[in-house]
């Protein structure tokens, strides 16, 4: 057994990110495939906006998700900059399903990191795919009784491989975000 | 039976809340709704891993093709470790800031102070196998921010830190001893508790500081520990 030698502290406090976090970001960061993962290639995108509508354009997105087997070409992160109109888009491979808690399984999905000025925190999300037959055992979204609001992390098919999850942040149609 | 073990909740107080009236950016950018209780689970709980081959190193802000920054050159200094005490090793920290005039490299930033040819403000270390970390940069400047009537940012450092899962991901500000713009700042003020904020204000340290050089600065980070009961319990 290790003796700590260090007086344990509560974990230090975060702060926003800011307008200008934009200087340590890599638009390559969101290309999950650029180390040639393999997986089926899709893109996800979602335009942001704010209690107001607005888009938030300012933002930082990170998503983190498993590949469908194991793949050390696959990062598993990733972190986009929206655009103007407050969207972003993602390559990634579209994840497998994972382990839950105890002997359940989790439907696929891609776990969402939303910093931005004005969120002192962060917000946190899923994405899950819309139609995945397993969604209907997830143990997350089987908390969520409401569909409108469990459909708040159902991303859609728009196109081919191309999947579409909008975040309200505040307001109508609010997402659903998650304690982390 | 799945083991693996999530982290702890934030301790009450030590973290500011999203709904922050003071800062008023936050007016229409926090969700209205409760957040959605739900245990760590493999997502939460496992994180990314960067390597310093495809995430190089870039441990002086001071200087850029060989030319000085303007400005108070500084040695940070500090060790990450988990509420437990245990040291974050190899993990990538990511840091930004102003100029020495209180000026980011940044479109959005339209502050009429100047921009410094030698000075983009971004850089990137990681943490040795003990869980210290150390950079060289220039003293950011305090700069206005239109929040409420006469608002100023306190001098500060932007940080980034992610450790072992996507639950210990922190985004942060170090700040400096001694600033009076700290009292007037509702981003800093938003911690709750007042030992918790003050841990955000980094200490002078003479042991780091070196002679005929830079003034030397020490920030210590906790990031989230373990909890103690495994996931699948």
């Amino acid at each position: 057994m290790t003796t700590l030698t260090t007086t344990a502290l509560a974990a230090t406090a975060a702060q926003t990110i800011g307008p200008y976090w934009h200087l340590i970001e890599d638009p390559a960061m969101a290309d999950l495939t650029r180390f040639g993962a393999n997986g089926e290639v899709i893109t996800l995108i979602g335009t942001i906006t704010d209690g107001d509508g607005a888009p938030a354009s300012d933002a930082c997105v990170e998503i983190w998700q498993s590949s469908p087997a194991a793949d050390d070409k696959f990062p598993g992160y990733g972190r986009c900059a929206p655009d103007a109109t407050g969207t972003f888009r993602f390559t990634t491979v579209k994840p497998g399903p994972v382990p839950g808690r105890g002997n359940t399984q989790q439907a696929p999905h891609i776990a969402i990191n939303l910093f931005g000025r004005g969120i002192m925190t962060r917000l946190y999300t899923r994405a899950y795919f819309e139609g995945d037959p397993l969604n209907a055992t997830d143990p997350l979204l089987g908390l969520i009784d409401e569909p409108a609001r469990r459909a708040t992390l159902i991303a859609r098919p728009e196109g081919a491989n191309i999947w579409r999850l909008d975040i309200r942040i505040q307001g109508d149609n609010e997402t659903v975000f998650i304690e982390i | 039976m799945n083991d693996i073990i999530g982290f702890r909740p934030p301790a009450p107080g030590s973290q500011p809340d999203n709904n922050t009236p003071a800062y008023g950016s936050t007016r229409a950018r926090h969700p209205l709704r409760p957040l959605l209780a739900f245990p760590h689970t493999i997502t939460e709980a496992t994180g990314p891993a960067f390597s310093p081959t495809h995430f190089p190193p870039h441990t002086d802000l001071s200087v850029m093709n060989g030319k000085l920054a303007q400005g108070e050159r500084i040695i940070v200094r500090g060790r990450i470790t988990d509420e437990d005490g245990r040291p974050v090793p190899n993990t990538m920290v990511e840091i930004w800031q102003a100029n020495a005039a209180g000026r980011y490299f940044h479109p959005l930033d339209t502050h009429d102070a100047p921009l410094d040819p030698n000075f983009k403000g971004d850089g990137r270390v990681f943490t040795d196998a003990d869980g210290w970390y150390q950079y060289t940069s220039i003293k950011p400047g305090a700069y206005p921010w239109r929040n409420h009537k006469n608002a100023w940012r306190p001098n500060h450092i932007h940080y980034s830190f992610f450790g072992p899962g996507f639950a210990t991901r922190l985004i942060t500000q170090m700040y400096f001893p001694g600033d009076p713009l700290l009292a007037f700042d509702p981003v800093f003020k938003g911690v709750p508790d007042e030992a918790a904020r003050n841990r955000l204000i980094a200490n002078f340290d003479l042991d780091v500081t070196q002679p005929e050089h830079a003034l030397g600065y020490r920030f210590d980070v906790v990031l989230r520990g373990r909890a103690a009961t495994p996931m699948g319990i």
